[in-house]
């Protein structure tokens, strides 16, 4: 079988970060999945990690820069990677971070990219991706010819976990050419990491300006801490500052797909729909009995949040499961 | 100092977009397109510092067919100085690493001292142009900006990647792309209007900058195989609530689902 290269974003904490086991899940569909990673230096725990997700191989470029030199170790040590293993893919989970170095390496290794794939497969010796484009109203199925597929995949879209593996390990001493290189001068921890990151949570409840007031916006958060989900909002509940932009799901702002998807007081805009109706459930509680978001919600209550929510948080505090 | 922006001409999506499902193209109706709101937003980075730093120079940039210069005036109009359009048949199709070649060649043959973008346009939404324009020009990224800033040596500001906040900064020349979060755009003036038919717009084809069909598109082309129409979603069971009488149900709803 040929060598897949799975890109590892690190954690703060310095081990593998939260994309690990989907991105290894993917390589296994392809291939022998290949752990590359950038780190001051390779833990024994980081490799027990990354064997228990499947990895056949850890690949690791060492570097006392990865912390002050922003996304250059990463696509330095891909990029020797890809020279070393001749992988017939790579695959990067697409995130702020990973989408830049995926695009970066892509140029740097003369390959092909192909953006937020969905599943990827094995086809008469192709790779082929899947993405869903245009608010995923339809699905498109390409390779890359001529070159090294580089594939970003969508968080989320990837469950399960490979088989463990043992890995061989090889970690060099980088060079990295820091000139073409971004230096990060500060890191501060996100004030919101209490709940998860929207683009990869399981959960989303968001909020729209059906709600009228940032008081009453004050429900989605009670609602999202007691579904254990992240907070998002319609673009007209940004726009009326009942949230921070970064809450923002749609066209502009955040595509999400998680497994449930709460809508309060959003209308169902088809800007809005195009970042959420890939959600696996969604429910919606708004006055408008004809709102949009009624044709694509599983489960849809025509009526007041902020009569409905206070009551189900009720319910779900006194409930015995 | 001297600034490109990168724009791009894109479907409204207040619209219906559809793809053309043999090619996989997108269809681009010509009355239906409008300036990208992430290259307005990018275009105002680039103009509130000319606002406070005379003697700055803002060019706008766009690869795109003939009808893309709508978009080019729409930027001249917010305050750009000139435009540049690549038009080229050969670049009907041209995917992500294409486009990137074509826009550095063109960015070189221009000459700037930042480059300045949206980070991801709202009909293709990869988000892999701006790094790939800054690895074939072998300049950095200050990548996913909220918070743009631009001193005469160097550009910086705050970056979102997931577990928190980044400060990061690079020394010019760079590529610069910014977010949705960044700078609210401003609406042309009617004088703004009025001048923006009187600013160059330079018309460049592919072999002006050394490049030719062939040429670009012979390494890592990406190749659709098959376009699919997915099965709209229909709406589930929809219940009228009474003074929160719905809440029970709802956490039936949840609860027969798992996700309680």
């Amino acid at each position: 079988m040929s060598n897949i290269v799975a890109f590892i974003e690190l954690s703060q904490d310095g081990g593998p970060g939260p994309g690990a086991r989907e991105v290894l899940k993917a390589a296994s569909q392809l291939g022998d999945p290949i752990a590359v990673l950038a780190t001051s230096s390779l833990s024994g725990s980081t490799v027990g990690q990354l064997a228990a997700l499947g990895a056949k191989g850890v690949f690791a470029g060492e570097t006392e820069l990865t912390s002050s030199c922003l996304q250059e170790p990463e696509v330095e040590t891909l990029a020797k990677a890809v020279q070393a293993l001749d992988p017939a893919a790579v695959l990067v989970v697409n995130t702020t971070s990973g989408r830049e170095i995926a695009a970066r390496l892509a140029v740097r290794a003369s390959g092909g990219l192909t953006a937020d794939a969905v599943a990827v497969r094995k086809q008469d010796g192709m790779v082929v991706a899947t993405r869903l484009v245009l608010g995923g109203t339809y699905s498109v199925d390409s390779t890359v010819e001529d070159g090294l597929p580089v594939i970003t995949l969508r968080p989320g879209a990837f469950e399960g976990q490979a088989r463990p593996a043992e890995p061989v390990v090889t970690s060099l001493g980088l060079k990295v050419d820091t000139r073409a290189a971004a230096a990060v001068e500060a890191f501060t921890p996100g004030a919101d990491s209490h709940r998860p990151d929207l683009r990869t949570a399981e959960r989303v409840v968001a909020g729209g300006r059906g709600l009228l007031s940032k008081e009453n916006f004050v429900l989605v958060e009670q609602l999202a801490d007691a579904l254990g989900a992240a907070v998002g909002a319609s673009r007209a509940a940004v726009d009326s500052g009942f949230i921070a932009s970064g809450a923002q799901v749609g066209q502009t702002g955040v595509s999400v797909s998680p497994e449930l998807y709460v809508a309060l007081g959003i209308s169902g805009a088809v800007q809005h729909r195009a970042g959420m109706q890939s959600s696996k459930t969604i429910v919606a509680i708004n006055k408008d009995a004809d709102a949009p978001i009624f044709d694509i919600a599983d489960f849809g209550i025509v009526g007041d949040a902020t009569t409905v929510v206070p009551q189900l948080l009720h319910a779900m505090a006194v409930r015995t499961p | 100092m001297k600034i490109i922006v990168l724009v791009k001409q894109v479907p409204d999506t207040s619209e219906e977009r559809t793809l053309d499902t043999e090619s996989g193209f997108l269809e681009r109706d010509p009355q239906g397109n409008v300036l990208d709101e992430i290259s307005e937003r990018a275009l105002e980075v680039a103009l509130r510092h000319k606002d406070s730093h005379k003697g700055t120079e803002v060019v706008a940039l766009t690869m795109g067919p003939s009808d893309a210069l709508k978009a080019l005036r729409k930027a001249l109009s917010m305050g750009a100085d000139s435009g540049v359009h690549v038009a080229d048949d050969a670049l009907a199709g041209a995917d992500a690493m294409w486009t990137s070649r074509v826009l550095a060649a063109a960015a070189s043959a221009e000459g700037f001292d930042l480059v300045i973008t949206g980070n991801e346009s709202t009909d293709g939404k990869c988000g892999v142009v701006p790094a790939m324009v800054a690895e074939h020009l072998r300049l950095p990224l200050v990548g996913s900006l909220d918070s743009p800033g631009i001193s005469a040596e160097s550009v910086s500001g705050r970056r979102e990647c997931g577990t928190g906040t980044m400060t990061v900064r690079a020394g010019l020349p760079a590529v610069m792309s910014v977010t949705e979060r960044s700078a609210e755009a401003r609406f042309p003036t009617f004088k703004g209007i009025l001048t923006a038919k009187k600013k160059s717009v330079k018309n460049v084809a592919l072999a002006e900058l050394g490049l030719s069909g062939a040429t670009v598109s012979t390494a890592g082309r990406s190749v659709i195989l098959s376009v699919a129409r997915v099965e709209g979603r229909s709406g589930g069971r929809k219940i009228v609530d009474h003074n929160g009488s719905a809440a029970t149900e709802l956490m039936e709803f949840l609860a027969d689902r798992q996700l309680l």
